[in-house]
């Protein structure tokens, strides 16, 4: 292999950076949620997929409703995958946010450049108790958001932000 | 709740002299019903032909006699109820006849100021004044102004969003400027002729028709595929020798102005300071002769050329005058993406490049048609790094930078430990933004 192979430059140089920020997870109620509406949905699919068969084609057919039950095993398992894979740091002058398993993301944006700290909960979002933070800044690219986050902690973290923004302002 | 407190304060001061906009601007829409008209024979034409029969003289001379004197009334009514008018903080517009609108437009967002002048409102002797303001995606116009009070009013605004006094605003006048640079109309044909869209949008509309021909026989396929083709074809060479005839730069305290048109004049200015994104574009073709095209993007302006083709050296030194404390990193400066990244994205990858300096992240793509995207970093709003799998297997990463212009500027497939570094490094440098910021040229 050429010089500098995967195994060497991978996440490995990733740990290896300066110093590395404290990181906070996402509490787990955003997984109970997730893994919840997936059961769920899946689990309803699942029984009409087989009452549907069974009555229509036969018990034989009915087998097929096995199907929604895998994705629901395998929707499981990436969830939490998923869910493990979300942090982010409050370092002394940005936010770092880092996601995702096989497409991996990490945004960092300067405490300075926000112009607009969001927290939004939908009727779902409020009934596990869970808020979202989003960041804005004059970039629409920019794609800052904190999903399932605690309330409490959702308006700690936009009050920090909004006055560490003040502080830092740099406008455009 | 304030403001009316402070209009009262501001209206104690010196009372707001109301304007109206040129007396011609009725007829700004005149030629509106004549081309739906126009547009609707040209699209059915046995309809029409239908329906003219039908009409008789005396028939015809009703509706005139309705439909212009309606017209005028309702030209002559918009007129008269669009005011302006320029206070010490504010552009006030007054405008519409059933729906009121009322525009305040704070000076100090006012990012620029076009004079425009349509081929017609040339002869008319009128021009129109275009506002590029932050957060509106709708530019707000004043159409039409005569051609000497739009210039007036323009350097009495920018005056005032600069800052000058209120009394001697309007007679600071128009700063005067000095000309940097003139594109040789020879020059700007020979660009056109060597630019690959001009031969492929041409090629497009021979090729697509003749095959639709040979495969439909069709008269009507082949005019419908045949007139927008050859109008893009158009569109990218005539329409562009027109539009970028003549350009010439110059240099003013309040920015670069850019003149140009052959039929229609533009009069623009870009700002020093509010410049996002420059790219400097170079097509296979110009490389030869050492022609470049640079285009940059500004947060809320549609301008989007700063020359349409120029020798480089030149090119570099009006980009040092946009983005000021700025060098162009020469081509050696920009490091490819390491070898292994052939894998990823074949061939291509060689054209993928990125410099950075104290002053700029710089990346390139293109392998034929080269671009090179400079961002300050005191532009950037927030960086993010981005890795798929098939890229982790090879231990390579994007690094996208995005501006405020909603731009991104992207350097791809970069050594995955090297990405790690520019983000935090890139994070910090764009933080501070400035220029004496630690000399950090670690890409060598």
């Amino acid at each position: 292999m050429e010089t500098g192979s995967p195994e060497n430059t991978g996440t490995a140089g990733d740990e290896r950076a300066v110093t590395e920020p404290e990181w906070t997870g996402l509490p787990p109620g955003l997984l109970r949620m997730r893994r919840l509406l997936l059961v769920v949905w899946l689990g309803l699919l699942a029984i009409g997929l087989a009452l549907l068969l069974g009555t229509l084609a036969g018990p034989g057919w009915a087998a097929f409703a096995l199907l929604p039950l895998a994705l629901m095993a395998w929707g499981w398992v990436m969830i939490g995958r998923n869910w493990r894979s979300w942090r982010y740091a409050e370092r002394a002058d940005d936010l770092l946010i880092s996601r995702g398993v096989l497409w991996r993301e990490e945004t960092v944006v300067p405490y300075g450049r926000m112009q607009l700290v969001e927290v939004t909960s939908g009727p779902v979002e409020r009934h596990f108790g869970l808020a979202s933070v989003q960041l804005h800044t004059a970039a629409a690219a920019t794609d800052a958001t904190i999903p399932g986050l605690d309330p409490a902690e959702a308006e700690r973290l936009r009050d920090r932000l909004t006055e560490l923004g003040e502080a830092r302002s740099a406008g455009l | 709740m304030t403001t009316p407190g402070v209009d009262d304060a501001v209206r104690e001061k010196r009372p707001v002299t109301e304007r109206r906009l040129h007396p011609v601007t009725p007829l700004r829409r005149a030629w509106a019903p004549v081309a739906v008209v126009i547009g609707w024979a040209a699209h059915d034409p046995d309809q029409a032909q239908r329906q003219l029969t039908r009409l008789t003289t005396t028939t015809l001379l009703i509706a005139l006699a309705v439909v212009v004197p309606a017209a005028a009334l309702y030209g002559f009514l918009t007129w008269w109820f669009t005011h302006f008018a320029v206070t010490d903080t504010e552009l006030r517009i007054r405008t519409g006849l059933v729906f009121r609108r009322t525009a305040h437009i704070r000076l100090e967002r006012i990012q620029a100021i076009d004079v425009t002048q349509p081929l017609l409102a040339r002869v008319a002797g009128v021009a129109k004044l275009k506002l590029d303001v932050i957060g509106t995606d709708k530019k707000d116009e004043l159409a039409f102004l005569g051609a000497e009070e739009a210039r007036t009013l323009r350097a009495e605004l920018l005056a005032r969003a600069a800052g000058f006094a209120p009394e001697t605003a309007h007679e600071v006048g128009e700063a005067p400027s000095t000309q940097l640079l003139r594109v040789p109309p020879g020059v700007l044909a020979v660009s056109l002729v060597l630019s690959g869209a001009t031969w492929g949008t041409l090629a497009a509309a021979l090729v697509v028709p003749t095959v639709l021909w040979l495969a439909t026989e069709s008269v009507w396929t082949v005019l419908a595929t045949a007139v927008p083709l050859f109008g893009a074809a158009g569109a990218s060479s005539v329409g562009r020798f027109v539009t970028e005839y003549d350009w010439t730069v110059g240099e003013a305290p309040d920015g670069l102005r850019l003149d140009h048109g052959l039929l229609d004049r533009a009069h623009e200015t870009v700002p020093p300071g509010r410049v996002q994104t420059v790219r400097i574009v170079e097509p296979l073709l110009w490389r030869r002769r050492g022609w470049v095209r640079v285009e940059l993007d500004v947060a809320g302006s549609a301008n989007s050329v700063l020359l349409p083709v120029a020798p480089r050296e030149v090119a570099e030194s009006v980009v040092t005058r946009v983005l000021p404390g700025v060098t162009v990193p020469a081509g050696a400066a920009v490091s490819r993406p390491p070898r292994r990244a052939a894998r990823c994205v074949p061939v291509w990858w060689r054209g993928y490049g990125l410099a950075v300096t104290d002053a700029v992240f710089a990346a390139r793509t293109g392998l034929l048609r080269r671009s090179l995207a400079l961002v300050p970093h005191a532009k950037v709003q927030s960086v993010r790094l981005a890795q798929g799998p098939w890229q982790r297997l090879w231990g390579v990463a994007d690094v996208h930078v995005d501006t405020g212009a909603n731009k991104t500027v992207t350097a791809r497939l970069r050594d995955a430990a090297e990405a790690a570094q520019l983000l935090r490094a890139q994070a910090a440098r764009s933080r501070t933004g400035r220029r004496d910021a630690r000399p950090d040229r670690w890409m060598a």
